[in-house]
Formats: C-alpha cells, structure tokens, sequence
C-alpha cells in the first residue's frame, strides 16, 4: 500500500506557502565599478554592458546615475535590483524634497541608507544582489564610499566592485594622490577601464564616465577606449597546435 | 476663561471658531513654572525654574537631552513632557541609526508639531498639556522652537513660557538684537537675567533655576549647580534680587497643583 506520502514538509522558516521569492543567482548583471576622489569631487566609471550569463546581451545599460543634488551611485550586479534601489532612492529624495526646508540628504546619508537596505534584505534571505559606488561632494566635503550586497560598508578615497576590486585597485593604491586634476583622474580611470576590458570578458568597449563637484553632475555619453591586438603571439594562434581552433 | 457648551471635548468646534479644549491646555503650560530660551549664531541656551512641591521632595526635571545636538525645556504637565522627549530622543536615535547623521532641528519640530495636531482632531484623546522649547544646532546653524499644544510651532531668537513669563519676555524684547552676536558667556548672563525677573523678589540661587547650553563644537549638556552659582555671583544678580527682596516679602506664586509644575 502506498503510504499517503508523508513529504517531509518542504517549507522552511525561510519559504511562504507559495513557494520561496527569495533571489537565489542573478539573471542580467553589470561588471565593475571604479570610483575615485579627485581635487574637485569624484569621479566614477562602468561600461554599458549587461550581460545574461556568458552572453553579453544588452550594450547600453547605464550603470552610473545622480541621485538628488549631491550623490552619484554606481552599481554592478543584478540590473533588475539596481533599478529596484533606484525607485527606493527615488522615494527618498521625493520626501527629502517635500520637507522643503532647506536641508538635503548628502552622500553620507545616502550612503548609510543604502547600507541599511541592502544589510535588511540579506538578513531576510533576500538580497539585492549589487555591488553599489555611492560618491558625491556636500559643503566642499568630498565622500566615496561602497555597499555590497551583504551590506559591507567603508568609505575610502578609491573603491571598486567586482573585478575592478582586483585588476583595478592595485593601479589605484600606486597611482591615486590627492588632490588629482581632473585630466588626469580621467586618465587614471581610463588606464584601469582599459585594463579591465582586456581582462574581464563580462567589459564591453562602451563606457561612460562620470563626475560630480560642488556645482554640478555630469555623466559623459558613451564612448570607447583605443586597444592594442597586434601582438605578435596573436598571429597565427594555433601554431604551437595545428589542428585546433 | 469661562466654562461653556462647547468646551467638553476638542472635535467640538465653538460658533466663533476655536477649540476651547486646545485653548485650555495652553493654559495649562501658563500655570507651569517659567522656562526660557535664547539663541546666538553659534550657541542656545535654556534656562528653567525649578520648583519642588516641598522642602523635603527633589526638584522637578524639565530640561532634557534630546540628543548631542538637541535639547528642550518644558512648561506645564511634566508627565506629557516627559512622554515627548521620549518620542523625540527615538526619532533622533532612528534618524542617526539610518543615515549617521543628525536629524535636522527643523524637521524634529516639524513631527512633533504634527504629533500634537493628531490630538486635536480625535475624539478619544486629549491635546499635550506641555509647551516644549526646541533649541539645536544643524547644518543650519543655531535654532530655538517653540512648541504648542495646538500643534503650531514659531522659531524664535528668545523666548519665555510658563508662569510670569511676561516679565522675561519682556526683558529679551529690549535686548534680543544683540543676542546674534553675543558670546557664549553673555548668552548664559542674559538667561539668567531673565529668569531672575521671573522670580520677582525670590533669590536667584543655582538650586532653584537650571542652564543648559548647545554650541558649536559643544554637545547639549546641562551646567552644574556650581559652576551656575559662580556665574551668579559673578553677575551680580544676588545683590539685586537682595535689594528687592527687602522690599516685597511674600510670594505671590499661586498653589501649583500636584501635576502641574
């Protein structure tokens, strides 16, 4: 006799009795983030790619927007949860703005939420699953800080996500300073893109970069760093191997 | 005052349009004993009287720390003072906890504002019966609120509530424009002055009065009974009120009722 199935029960203190809603891998994601301090605020770069798995499906995705008058977020990760953060940021500001007094959310402030955000949903299980770059100038005080999806925190005066973590900041810890110009931050930045693009096969060739100051944000339109293929090594490539491909 | 048929509970408007209830609990923060406040650019100061309802109880506490940046003085029902700065110090402690940084003093006074207007627009509750003075510091600069039961609230550079607070008043009204920019000591001296009028013959001594400063650079604390006995002394304030203590003997201070100080 079959016995009336006695399914362990399936649930757990984590599952509905819908079944679990909990993320459990990301579908479309973004690749590294770099973020840096220069003389006259911050400047941050991420290429347009999305990619869906090992395919890179979508070539304009913008991964750097402004957020109210005085931050800039960058994030890679999940896109669908990074527009999810971006409708949160939305409501904030709103009623930010509503109060109409004169006061604003900083950075730091923004920074700290999105902190809170991202380290509540993890202790549910349910993580937004990015790597966000949070910078932005207030009353002439420059901030740049970074939120992973388990809610680690720091602020620092360069910072990465992704694989820009181990390509990039090695460049950075030699070669940032204070006070850099904005030439050569962009400079700086665009030697770690191009790194970057060599190395990460989740890069496109399509980037933005992005500055905030004081007065103003500006994110540039896209465009492409020049590469270098012509090794000799790269000339006939199976010549060690004949047969293969 | 007089009672009539449209002051039983405060959803019932009067013919003329007022809220006799919301009315009567202002009164209450005039039966209180005087707190006052005034500001600088860069410092508030708070200063209360303090009475005890015996020579044998403690006196009664109506300045407390909102937080490092905010403080408040109450007049009027202790209890709902005490009930409010609860409620303040929780909104302040959550907004430092999500964003680490200080809740600004106009947007405290603002929930607490509303929080207020809630009582008098329900039929099961009754309006605070305690008038709250709001002094901090943001990003801003210096500020010093008042806050009423009717819900309303004013930014003032000076002010005073609570019993014979006229006589205060009406000490800041001459010299408020300099309060700007005065210095932190002349700030406290000008505090301390206007509570002396209210005592009205009374000795002005650092047991019967409270000051409590915010600045810049200095987080709201309450100042130690012998510091503000030296600064008595110093401004001479004992020599007056001993010259017009002489002269009127009684007090005229009406029986505090035990809620009420």
């Amino acid at each position: 006799m079959n016995s009336i199935d006695s399914t362990p029960a399936k649930n757990s203190l984590l599952s509905s009795e819908i079944g679990s809603e909990r993320t459990l891998y990301p579908y479309v994601t973004g690749t590294s983030v770099i973020g840096i301090k220069y003389k006259d605020g911050i400047l941050m770069a991420a290429d347009m790619g999305g990619s869906y798995g090992s395919t890179l499906r979508y070539k304009s995705v913008e991964r750097l927007k402004s957020i109210g008058k005085h931050s800039l977020l960058g994030a890679s990760g999940e896109i669908s949860d990074f527009q999810e953060i971006l409708r949160y940021l939305d409501e904030l500001i709103l009623y930010d703005n509503m109060w109409d007094d004169g006061n604003s959310l900083g950075p730091k402030e923004v920074h700290n939420y999105l902190t809170r955000v991202m380290y509540n949903r993890r202790n549910k299980f349910n993580p937004l699953w990015n790597s966000l770059v949070l910078g932005g100038v207030k009353n002439g005080q420059k901030y740049l800080g970074t939120v992973s999806m388990i809610g680690v925190h720091f602020e620092d005066n360069h910072v990465a996500t992704g694989f820009g973590n181990h390509l990039a900041r090695p460049i950075l810890r030699d070669e940032w300073h204070e006070n850099l110009s904005f030439e050569d931050a962009v400079k700086l930045l665009e030697k770690c893109m191009r790194v970057l693009l060599y190395r990460d096969r989740s890069a496109i060739n399509k980037l933005q970069i992005a500055k905030i100051t004081e007065e103003e944000v500006t994110i540039s339109q896209p465009y492409s760093l020049k590469t270098f293929w012509g090794f000799s090594a790269f000339q006939n490539p199976t010549k060690g191997a004949e047969g293969s491909w | 005052m007089f009672r009539n048929q449209y002051d039983t509970d405060v959803t019932t408007w009067s013919p003329a349009g007022r809220l006799f209830q919301v009315e009567y609990a202002m009164e209450a923060v005039k039966q209180g004993s005087a707190a006052i406040g005034l500001r600088s650019k860069s410092h508030v100061v708070l200063a209360s009287v303090n009475k005890a309802n015996s020579e044998l109880s403690s006196h009664q506490k109506k300045i407390f720390k909102v937080d490092d940046h905010i403080g408040i003085a109450i007049a009027g029902l202790t209890a709902d003072g005490r009930v409010l700065s609860r409620y303040l110090r929780s909104e302040c402690i959550n907004h430092t906890f999500t964003y680490e940084s200080p809740l600004p003093v106009g947007r405290l006074v603002v929930l607490l504002a509303d929080k207020a207007q809630v009582c008098t627009q329900r039929s099961w509750k009754r309006p605070y019966g305690v008038g709250l003075l709001v002094a901090g510091l943001d990003e801003s600069g210096a500020h010093l609120y008042y806050n009423c039961p009717s819900g309303n609230y004013f930014e003032y550079q000076a002010f005073a509530i609570g019993s014979r607070s006229q006589a205060a008043k009406t000490y800041l009204e001459r010299k408020f424009e300099t309060f700007t920019s005065s210095s932190r000591e002349d700030l406290i001296r000008d505090a301390l002055f206007a509570i002396k009028e209210t005592l009205q013959g009374e000795q002005l001594t650092s047991s019967i009065c409270t000051v409590a400063v915010v600045g810049v650079g200095e987080p709201f604390h309450i100042m130690d009974q012998k510091t503000i006995q030296e600064l008595i002394e110093s401004f001479e304030i004992k020599e007056t009120a001993a010259d017009q203590g002489a002269a009127m003997q009684e007090d005229k201070s009406p029986e505090a009722a035990p809620m009420d100080i």
